[in-house]
């Protein structure tokens, strides 16, 4: 599924979503469409959608109606495991905080992709070599140090562990990155450095970027900004 | 299949993760696996050496009372004094048409703590046990001066006996008599080769033996002012006048019950001759209400193991929604959530059986010898047959089974936690 120019990363038409037992939709979105290798900046106040827009791109919700299509793949038309196995072969996933596993070492926590998507794993071996080398050449590029890789990872300061989940996203070149608030827990100065190695590794990987803060202050590093309101038009109906 | 692999070595590092919740469960497992094999191998265990101390004894003559004590005093020296049989008895028995031979057996001293049994050499020829191995000498002969001791293999090991070592007999079979026969040494003149019976760990004298030490005794205590020399014991008339018990070895066993009968209808005493096989029948009996009890109580254990071990499962879900989220993310399936938290319970059960067999081990490593040396029960260890190892492996599927439950729960927090990482 290597990304062509006449494929989007992500395209959702018509889409409508309504929790069980709700009549009014709390997600209307006509279009929405990412290039692939486009960075989107994504911002919007909280009860906008922004959560369940995630959700049913990285295809663990199902839309009412309308297409999600991501890397060229209707998500819509898959069943709930194939969508499980599509999100950990091309999408990426970094939260807020909280991202690692803490009985894992910081190498076993990268590597977990790997273990669970047999392309992530395909493609890591092949661009290094072996398992541990692409996790520690993502780690090095994330200027994480050598001594803590295999150590726990319970005593890593939050910009560290941010480090190692961007690490874990990126590892064997998903076609999405998601990223759901991941600079909000730090602080300004490791907000950039972070935010500086993430892009630069997206770029890397080829990877498309959707970046959702509510710190419009970083929008001028991506190349498209969206807003949540004007996207959905379920909450702009909220908002008014 | 790797990924199955992945997840289970993630579900052995996310347990040993929080070994410290999770040890109570583990040795809860442990201990029912512990008693549910335990308890079965002593009980056969012990069966097994009750049933070979003593072979060839066609019945066991005594005073009236009860079976099970009159064999368990008699063969095993284990419980109480029963009432004695009269010498003459004894020999009217023995001189009975149907009988081929007679041991007679008198008890009630010892020697720091083993039980002195007084008897006669024919006891070395006629003593049968598993099946009809005779009792051998390692060393020396059989007692045949008045002050000649014949001891146990258990005894010379413990005591540190040689042959011509003297000693001296306790009156009664307590440790914590103090009346001691020590005016009358005895001297080691044969030890017993090691038979894995109670022969082992007791001692024997002749029955005029037994006679002489108490000469100047009366009613368990010696008689004030009156003092037999052992050089005067010989003089007096050392015929016992009451025995405990006697072995009879009868020309045709076909014979028991009739001869049975007639010692129980014996007119001039109250006796009475137990089978020494039906006697042990009827003691399984009595304790096999106790034995159902405890394996009751095995599975109880069990229970509770496995109970505990959903309810450890489940509160530790809660700070857990994290990492299932975190799989979820790069790419695990509900159902591989479900399998993860199964895995672990499974690992959980497992571990404790492992641990439950360890211990088990150290247990009749531990307690053998100290059976062997106060009963004379020989305990072995051995590995589970085939029926035990179906219960184990009934245990680990009960333990699949029962983190279900919490495997279900997460499942479900999976399924409605997505991505969000709640809290």
């Amino acid at each position: 599924m290597a990304s062509s120019s006449a494929v989007f990363a992500v395209a959702l038409r018509g889409v409508r979503f309504s929790w069980p037992g709700q009549a009014r939709p709390v997600l209307d979105i006509a279009d929405l469409l990412i290039r692939p290798g486009e960075r989107v900046f994504l911002s919007g106040p909280s009860g906008s959608g922004k959560s369940t827009l995630l959700g049913l791109i990285a295809g663990i919700l199902q839309p009412d109606c309308g297409s999600i299509a991501v890397d060229g793949a209707a998500l819509h038309t898959m069943s709930a495991s194939a969508r499980d196995r599509f999100r950990g072969a091309e999408i990426g996933f970094i939260f807020q905080q909280f991202n690692l596993v803490p009985y894992l070492s910081m190498i076993e926590n990268v590597l977990i992709p790997c273990y669970l998507s047999p392309q992530r794993q395909a493609r890591a071996l092949r661009q290094a070599g072996s398992l541990r080398d692409a996790a520690a050449h993502l780690l090095e590029r994330l200027e994480l140090a050598p001594e803590f890789w295999e150590r726990p990872v319970t005593r890593l300061s939050t910009g560290q562990q941010q480090r190692v989940a961007a690490a874990r996203a990126l590892i064997g070149t998903p076609a999405l990155l998601i990223a759901d608030e991941p600079s909000s827990a730090l602080d300004a100065d490791r907000r950039d450095v972070f935010l500086k190695l993430l892009l630069n590794e997206c770029a890397l990987a080829g990877s498309s970027l959707l970046f959702v803060s509510h710190d419009i202050g970083l929008a001028g590093a991506f190349s498209t900004a969206l807003r949540m309101n004007d996207l959905n038009a379920a909450a702009q109906g909220e908002t008014m | 299949m790797r990924r199955f692999f992945y997840l289970a070595s993630l579900a052995r590092k996310s347990a040993w993760n929080r070994r410290g919740t999770l040890a109570l469960v583990v040795l809860c497992i442990a201990l029912s696996t512990l008693l549910l094999l335990g308890i079965e191998r002593i009980r056969g265990q012990i069966r097994e050496n009750f049933v070979q101390a003593v072979s060839g004894v066609d019945l066991v003559a005594g005073a009236r009372g009860g079976g099970i004590q009159l064999m368990l005093y008699a063969v095993f020296h284990l419980g109480g004094a029963t009432n004695n049989m009269g010498w003459e008895s004894a020999q009217r028995i023995a001189a009975h048409r149907d009988v081929a031979w007679t041991i007679p057996l008198s008890l009630g001293d010892s020697h720091k703590g083993h039980p002195v049994v007084a008897t006669v050499p024919d006891f070395f020829d006629h003593y049968r046990f598993r099946g009809g191995e005779r009792v051998e000498f390692a060393e020396g002969r059989a007692f045949d001066a008045l002050f000649d001791v014949v001891i146990g293999a258990e005894v010379a090991r413990k005591l540190g006996y040689r042959l011509g070592s003297p000693l001296v007999l306790s009156h009664g079979n307590s440790e914590m008599m103090l009346a001691e026969h020590d005016d009358k040494p005895f001297a080691v003149t044969g030890i017993l080769a090691p038979t894995g019976t109670p022969v082992d760990r007791a001692l024997y004298i002749s029955l005029a033996a037994m006679e002489a030490i108490h000469l100047d005794w009366q009613g368990g205590v010696p008689i004030p002012g009156f003092r037999v020399r052992a050089d005067q014991a010989g003089k007096f008339d050392l015929t016992p006048k009451s025995i405990t018990a006697l072995l009879v070895g009868l020309k045709s066993r076909s014979r028991v019950f009739a001869l049975q009968r007639e010692i129980g209808a014996w007119k001039e005493e109250a006796l009475m001759g137990v089978m020494p096989g039906v006697a042990m029948d009827d003691l399984w009996r009595m304790l096999d209400t106790g034995e159902r009890a405890l394996l009751l109580v095995s599975a109880l254990v069990t229970l509770t193991g496995l109970a505990g071990l959903a309810s450890a499962i489940l509160a530790g879900l809660g700070e857990r929604r994290r990492e299932l989220a975190i799989l979820r993310s790069a790419g695990a399936r509900p159902l591989d959530i479900l399998f993860l938290l199964a895995c672990e319970g499974v690992l959980l059960v497992s571990a404790g059986i492992a641990l439950g067999l360890v211990c088990l081990i150290f247990l009749f490593l531990g307690i053998g010898p100290m059976l062997a040396g106060r009963y004379g029960i020989v305990l072995y260890f051995s590995w589970p047959g085939r029926e035990e190892w179906l219960l184990l492996g009934g245990i680990v599927a009960a333990g699949f089974l029962t983190s279900l439950v919490p495997a279900w729960r997460a499942y479900r927090i999976s399924l409605s936690d997505g991505l969000t990482l709640s809290t």
